[in-house]
């Protein structure tokens, strides 16, 4: 594996680069340490950091830009004539890459060499059988042409691979021979290196920024081109969502966005009741023991991954639901996976989140408050109910709304427990979907990433980003406008 | 006497002894208040209970799985023709070539046991997995000189047989079953009753790898949990050190300006998004725009870095924090530069808080599915353990979450059984990791 050789090649040099450069500083000053602007591993640490910095930014970008560049290259050799009516050019791009790997596979297991592989004729019985040792199989039939553009594909890969690892390693080269260069006495070595390490903590923190980005420009841009491909007033309007791979995809949201509010509601009623209730009692009456016991116990539950309440929805509740009231019991329910079970689900995985943040609000109360209540004569419940819920009731609010958000967004338990029929129905113990379960279903078919079938997922993921987004800043918006400030 | 009587029936209507009316009542309230929390918390430990119940109940027995020990007569004239003794050469005798041995020693135990029964030889096959015969091939072909001997064989048992002993499987529910008949059961009854058949641990479900959708008595979680392995050091590896480095710039560097503002509202806005929309990230900028190779664990290991982040950054700003600035002033004091007050006296001591902050996101991390289904880490059946270092990150593999996700959608009942088992291997290390991490913060917690 070339790259990690790569990497390994200039680690190893930013390695030598730390005790060269130290060493030639001490040495420079005859091991006179004082002599030396700054501490002698800051002279070891400016070559460190001159070699490996450029070099594996420059390898990083290069790592992302080649396969676009690639890509262009060869998508220009493809003219019309390939790309008959059923076919567009995704498609044929597709072919030209998975013969390409093909034939990388081919190589690496000894069936071809990479000069036979270079000047293969077209003759599709023998590429496929030839690939076929390989342990490749090739979809459609290979063209000439398809076969000339992986070649070119491989080619320039090739050569993009050591073209990348001659420029790192010069890059890295010329770092090293300019930083001992710099290397003397008089060289401000701490203030250097200081400077660079102020700019990786910079970029570091950047990071998240890149990473909103990248989220909102990865919905933005494929939803966009959903929409050019099915009308925005469609998807938004209509009441049935039926994808069929074939085409003639009928693909409204709102069933959806019924499945994940009604799913959601459910969930809520379980958990902000006996979430809340749980957070006053471990505030307010329990014991120092039962609350060092009660409280990480409950959230243990928040610990615990979604898979696992997928799984229990799916085999434990669900079936249980379903001798309640399915056909052997109150014969409401048809199948095991339903609204009713995910919700359920759903709600216990909410308890801790409400009950632990509710908890942090009630404690947030003044006691001078409780205090005064009590020299009224209240008792305990009169000042919680008068006193201290309508104080903590913004915190409250926010707490519920952060639980909404984190239920709406909420995948594995939907995806196992509540079915996949999308419809709209008041009734929850029939199945229903939601926006997230979709999502999954839409993106892990074979779809080709073209197709208004898989595109809708990105819209689907915008939708669901917009509104987990918005419910976050609109609880932030309550807590910061309504909270009381105490002291 | 009778003054006593007499101040009995004064008491008035009103008094500070005697509780009145809507006292009482007001008490009641104050008891049932307190009742509805007692019952919230209990309905809540009451959910625990039952959820790691039947975690237990269910998954316990997919860690002991049925043999059945049969003496096998291993003939060399079938088995190595050429009499050489070669493993290359005898490897031409296929697993084909195996299983009528299997079947035909099973066939002679149970009439050497005089179990009277209808079922022919070659209809045994419905009692031992199919890759059983290839177990069979493996340990001969690693020992030649097994040939000629009679050697006592642990045949793993189908699914189907290892259902019947766990009681996933009775008469009743193999009535519309094709691959096994009560006959076979009856065999099986009367093989016990021998104790020729017997449930042992199952070594090879935390060892082995995932097998095809007709041998879930095969499965195991060993390659899913080295795909979730590599998933992590690429976590770790990269959320740590870029973690790390985020919080100090906010906590000790950042001047008050726009882009710190904006920065901090992203990370906040991160921690909230949903984790499937990290998912449609990787998939659209690690493996449509840089494609990255799918269900690879690097891809993973990406897309979970960016979740953890912020969960690492905001524990680390937490210990930053909690370091006391009277610490930072004496280093300056002594005259070193800011960089190194942070680098060589802060950071040391907000260390243990970090780690704990850490270890608790990576095992967010090492639970989350939604991400990996979108990378195509699902539905990848995970049979090969990795080769190397480089393949271990490149090559596709599945992760443990996604590989229990896996096998709850797949038909067979005995899947739900080594789903649940995943369970309880994939809580173990859970547990684990938060014992750790809760261990750090007690032992290293230092209150200024």
């Amino acid at each position: 594996m070339p790259l990690f050789w790569l990497i390994g090649i200039v680690a190893l040099m930013a390695a030598a680069g730390y005790v060269l450069g130290r060493g030639r500083a001490v040495s420079g000053v005859d091991g006179d340490r004082r002599r030396l602007h700054s501490l002698p591993s800051y002279y070891g640490m400016n070559v460190t950091l001159k070699v490996a910095v450029p070099a594996l930014t420059l390898m990083i970008v290069w790592l992302i830009a080649q396969p676009i560049f690639v890509e262009m290259r060869v998508t220009g050799m493809i003219d019309g004539a390939a790309i008959s009516d059923s076919r567009n050019a995704d498609l044929v791009m597709s072919d030209v890459r998975r013969l390409a790997f093909g034939l990388d596979r081919a190589i690496d297991q000894g069936v071809l060499t990479s000069s036979e592989a270079a000047q293969l004729q077209v003759d599709p019985g023998a590429i496929r059988s030839t690939l076929g040792q390989a342990g490749v199989a090739l979809g459609s039939e290979v063209t000439e042409q398809v076969l000339r553009a992986a070649q070119q594909y491989r080619l320039l890969a090739t050569r993009g691979a050591w073209a990348m690892s001659v420029a790192v390693l010069l890059l890295a080269g010329g770092g090293f021979l300019l930083a001992m260069r710099q290397t003397d006495a008089e060289f401000r070595a701490r203030n250097v290196v200081e400077r660079a390490v102020h700019l990786i903590l910079i970029s570091a923190a950047c990071i998240a920024i890149l990473t909103t980005l990248g989220i909102v420009l990865s919905l933005v841009f494929n939803t966009v081109e959903f929409f050019r491909i099915y009308p925005a007033s469609e998807f938004f309007l209509s009441t049935t969502w039926r994808p069929s791979f074939g085409g003639g995809s009928q693909l409204g949201i709102l069933p959806l966005i019924w499945g994940t509010l009604y799913i959601s509601l459910i969930a809520l009623i379980v958990a902000v009741p006996i979430g809340l209730f749980a957070a006053i009692y471990l505030a307010e009456y329990a014991s120092k023991e039962v609350r060092g016991i009660a409280k990480p116990a409950l959230e243990i539950l928040a610990g615990i991954p979604t898979i696992v309440y997928g799984l229990f929805a799916l085999l434990t509740v669900g079936p249980l639901l379903m001798r309640i009231f399915g056909d052997g019991g109150l014969g409401w329910m048809q199948a095991s996976t339903a609204v009713m079970t995910a919700g359920l689900v759903m709600g216990i995985m909410l308890i801790p989140f409400v009950s632990s943040l509710s908890d942090d609000v009630i404690n947030a109360v003044p006691q001078s408050m409780r205090d005064g209540s009590y020299g009224l004569g209240a008792t305990q419940s009169e000042t919680i109910r008068q006193v201290i819920l309508p104080a903590a009731l913004p915190g409250i609010v926010g707490a519920v709304l952060l639980a909404a958000s984190r239920a709406i967004g909420e995948t594995m338990i939907v995806v196992l427990g509540a079915g996949a029929a999308a419809r709209i129905s008041g009734n929850p113990f029939e199945s229903m979907t939601t926006v997230t379960a979709k999502i999954v279903s839409q993106l892990t078919g074979d779809a080709d990433f073209g197709s208004p079938e898989a595109l809708v997922a990105f819209a689907l993921g915008m939708t669901l980003f917009v509104l987990t987004l918005g419910l976050n800043v609109f609880a932030l918006y309550i807590v910061r406008t309504y909270r009381e400030q105490y002291e | 006497m009778t003054d006593a009587t007499q101040a009995g029936s004064m008491v008035p209507a009103k008094s500070i002894i005697s509780v009145d009316d809507r006292t009482k009542k007001r008490h009641a309230a104050e008891k049932r208040f307190q009742a509805y929390g007692i019952a919230a918390i209990a309905t809540g430990v009451f959910f625990l209970i039952f959820l790691l119940g039947s975690i237990l109940f269910n998954g316990v027995t997919a860690f002991q799985q049925t043999f059945i020990q049969v003496p096998i007569y291993l003939n060399p004239m079938t088995l190595d023709p050429e009499g050489n003794r070669d493993p290359a050469e005898m490897a031409k005798v296929s697993t084909f070539g195996y299983a009528p041995i299997l079947e035909n020693s099973m066939a002679s135990m149970i009439e050497a046991q005089g179990i009277e029964t209808d079922v022919e030889p070659d209809g045994l096959d419905a009692l031992f997995s199919s890759s059983a015969a290839a177990q069979l091939r493996n340990r001969v072909l690693s020992n030649p000189d097994l040939l000629g001997q009679t050697i006592d064989f642990n045949i793993l048992a189908t699914s189907r047989v290892d259902g019947y002993f766990k009681g996933r499987v009775s008469r009743e529910s193999i009535a519309r079953d094709r691959s096994i008949d009560a006959e076979h059961l009856d065999i099986v009854d009367a093989l016990r009753e021998e104790g020729s058949v017997v449930k042992r641990f199952n070594l090879a479900f935390i060892t082995g790898s995932d097998a095809s959708e007709s041998r879930p008595e095969q499965a195991g979680m060993g390659v899913a949990m080295m795909g979730s392995l590599y998933m992590m050091l690429v976590v770790l590896g990269l959320s740590l050190p870029i973690g790390v480095f985020a919080s100090i710039y906010l906590e000790e560097f950042a001047p008050k300006n726009r882009l710190t503002d904006i920065i901090e509202v992203n990370i906040s806005n991160l921690a909230a998004v949903p984790s499937i929309v990290f998912g449609i990230l990787g998939l659209a900028v690690f493996i449509q725009f840089m494609e990255f190779p799918q269900s690879a664990p690097l891809v993973g290991g990406l897309v979970l870095t960016l979740m953890t982040l912020p969960t690492i950054i905001i524990a680390t700003r937490a210990a930053l924090q909690s370091v006391p600035p009277s610490i930072r002033d004496a280093a300056l004091g002594v005259g070193a530069s800011k960089m190194q007050s942070v680098f060589h006296h802060v950071l040391p001591l907000a260390m243990p808080g970090i780690l704990t902050g850490t270890i608790i996101g990576l095992a967010q991390a090492l639970g989350e599915t939604a991400p990996l289904l979108l990378i195509g880490m699902v539905g990848y059946v995970a049979t090969n353990y990795p080769d190397g270092i480089a393949s271990g990150f490149m090559d596709p593999n599945s992760a443990m979450p996604a590989q229990i996700y896996e096998w709850a959608k797949r038909a067979d009942p005995a899947y739900y059984e080594r789903a649940w088992g995943g369970i309880i291997i994939l809580l173990v290390f859970l547990f684990a990791m938060n014992a750790i991490a809760i261990l750090l913060r007690r032992k290293f917690e230092r209150r200024w």
